[in-house]
């Protein structure tokens, strides 16, 4: 049922050369052909047997390898907000507000969005690549031949490790935004570390902090999917390995901003 | 498992019925018969682009037919669920091409791979096993080795000791001599023999070598235009006066 629709919907662009239907055609299809691979996924995920090695694996590829960089951003963010805000809260007679200030956009908006941004660049590029080239090359038609589940093995141990590990990547980015944040402010105006953390959370409430950091979750599920399908639907050699690894970046990259105007607003109405 | 199981007694371990697929507009098989007895190595031949690969994958599961029947020890596997298929895979080796070797790991580890996945066997067993199978193909020196430290002969032969690790009863070779140097070919068609003479594999061989499916093969059938054009011992296939046939087997005479 599934292929033939696929076929129809192959058949109907072959004989409708448009630009614009072609591209309604392949838009469409592609969101039918992903929840395929969505459901594919969903049984794989919750039948046995679970592939914890591989998963564990994925933690630390997608997960550990990512924190330097993340780390980097996380901090460069601080350095500029300190920058760009300090002189305004100067020219209003505000300056007291910048701990606060810095630790609430970087906890409610920064840390999050650079986090997702970032992975999305190192981790979907990844994985596009790495199972593009595994389609391109058979790989995973013969771990299909010996009965091993490649939706299972592949795409659910990195959609999961993306999940479990973005949260986790934007409390370092904050962590490091908000020490950064502070090493720029006392290099101009001294101030104990101490002191402001304290100013900085002084206002700061579980839902400023916590809505925030577990939205990155959705953002790890988005790279995960989206780098998966387009790797595992990846064709024609290298370019389509080419093809998959821009695809899988431009494409979570696009959905992440998306996803996250989403969210802001989700958050504020559940967590007002 | 126990589905195949039952009928193995019964029915042929493959059997193909009026097997089609297409691509687009591109017909590639266009209502295939086919039918491997227990035991039985049949090559099947024919110039590239005829749907020869493509044969060996729909059997497999690898890909979807448009109309037709498959069944494997007398099993539909058309509209099967995944689980079901892959017991049925479990009973099959596929020899992939271009060996389609798991690049990131390393010859002992793309053998143990799928014996990992299938369980039952603790590490020291599987360990065991995956050194007999190596050394049954003559890797047993290259355990450390990553599939782009060895030569193609090599993979092939990493390839066929994988396929065998889940102990089918059926394998499929896709091209197993293809882009070989003759030396190397006759080794592949060797190892292919042995493993014909030590196990009671059913086989399916898709080659365009012609020397080498005459010396693997007991039964062969020549494949034209998405169907099978001629089957049977290569002495029929010499004794027959279509074109074709005679154009194909003089190319290597």
């Amino acid at each position: 049922m599934a292929s033939s629709t696929a076929a129809d919907l192959r058949s109907a662009r072959e004989t409708n050369p448009p630009a614009s239907t072609v591209f309604l055609i392949r838009f469409f299809e592609w969101f039918g052909e992903l929840g395929f691979f969505c459901s594919h996924l969903l049984r794989a995920v919750f039948l046995p047997p679970y592939e914890f090695r591989e998963f564990a694996h994925q933690l630390d590829e997608l997960g550990s390898k990512s924190l330097p960089l993340v780390a980097l951003a996380g901090a460069a963010t601080g350095v500029v907000l300190s920058l760009e805000t300090h002189d305004s809260l100067v020219s209003f007679g505000a300056k007291s507000l910048l701990p606060e200030l810095l630790v609430l956009s970087i906890a409610k908006e920064s840390g999050p969005i650079i986090t997702g941004l970032i992975v999305s660049g190192r981790v979907a590029a990844g994985i596009g690549a790495e199972l593009g080239a595994m389609k391109v090359t058979e790989q995973i038609d013969a771990m299909e031949a010996s009965a091993v589940d490649p939706y299972k093995y592949l795409a659910a141990t990195r959609i999961l490790a993306c999940v479990l590990m973005l949260p986790l990547l934007t409390l370092a980015a904050d962590f490091c935004g908000i020490l950064f944040g502070w090493v720029t402010t006392t290099l101009t105006e001294p101030i104990s570390l101490q002191l402001f953390i304290e100013n900085g959370f002084k206002q700061v409430t579980f839902n400023d902090f916590l809505p925030p950091t577990f939205k990155t979750a959705v953002f790890g599920l988005i790279i995960g999917l989206v780098a998966s399908f387009q790797g595992m639907r990846a064709h024609g050699g290298t370019e389509g390995v080419e093809r998959a690894a821009t695809s899988a970046v431009v494409i979570s990259s696009l959905f992440i901003i998306l996803a996250d105007v989403l969210l802001v607003r989700l958050i504020q109405v559940v967590f007002p | 498992m126990t589905a195949p199981m039952k009928t193995k007694v019964a029915a042929p371990p493959i059997q193909v019925k009026t097997l089609r697929k297409s691509f687009g507009k591109q017909k590639v098989l266009n209502g295939i018969d086919l039918e491997v007895a227990e035991g039985e190595t049949l090559s099947v031949l024919g110039r590239s682009g005829t749907g020869k690969s493509v044969l060996l994958k729909l059997i497999i599961g690898l890909q979807q037919a448009d109309s037709g029947s498959i069944r494997v020890h007398g099993q539909e596997i058309a509209g099967l669920a995944r689980q079901q298929l892959n017991e049925i895979r479990k009973t099959m080796g596929f020899l992939f091409q271009n060996s389609a070797l798991y690049d990131s790991l390393t010859v002992e580890q793309n053998v143990a791979f799928p014996l990992e996945r299938a369980g039952g066997l603790s590490d020291a067993e599987r360990k065991k096993r995956v050194r007999e199978l190596l050394a049954t193909v003559g890797m047993e020196k290259d355990l450390d080795k990553l599939p782009g430290q060895i030569s193609g002969g090599m993979q092939k032969r990493v390839g066929l000791a994988r396929a065998l690790a889940l102990s089918p009863d059926i394998l499929l070779f896709d091209e197993p001599t293809a882009g070989l140097d003759p030396i190397t070919a006759s080794e592949i068609d060797a190892l292919i023999l042995k493993m014909q003479k030590e196990t009671n594999l059913t086989s399916i061989i898709v080659t365009h070598d012609l020397p080498s499916a005459r010396t693997v093969s007991d039964r062969l059938a020549l494949m034209r235009d998405g169907e099978i054009l001629i089957e049977g011992s290569f002495k029929d296939l010499q004794a027959s006066k279509d074109e074709f046939v005679v154009q194909f087997l003089n190319r290597d005479s």
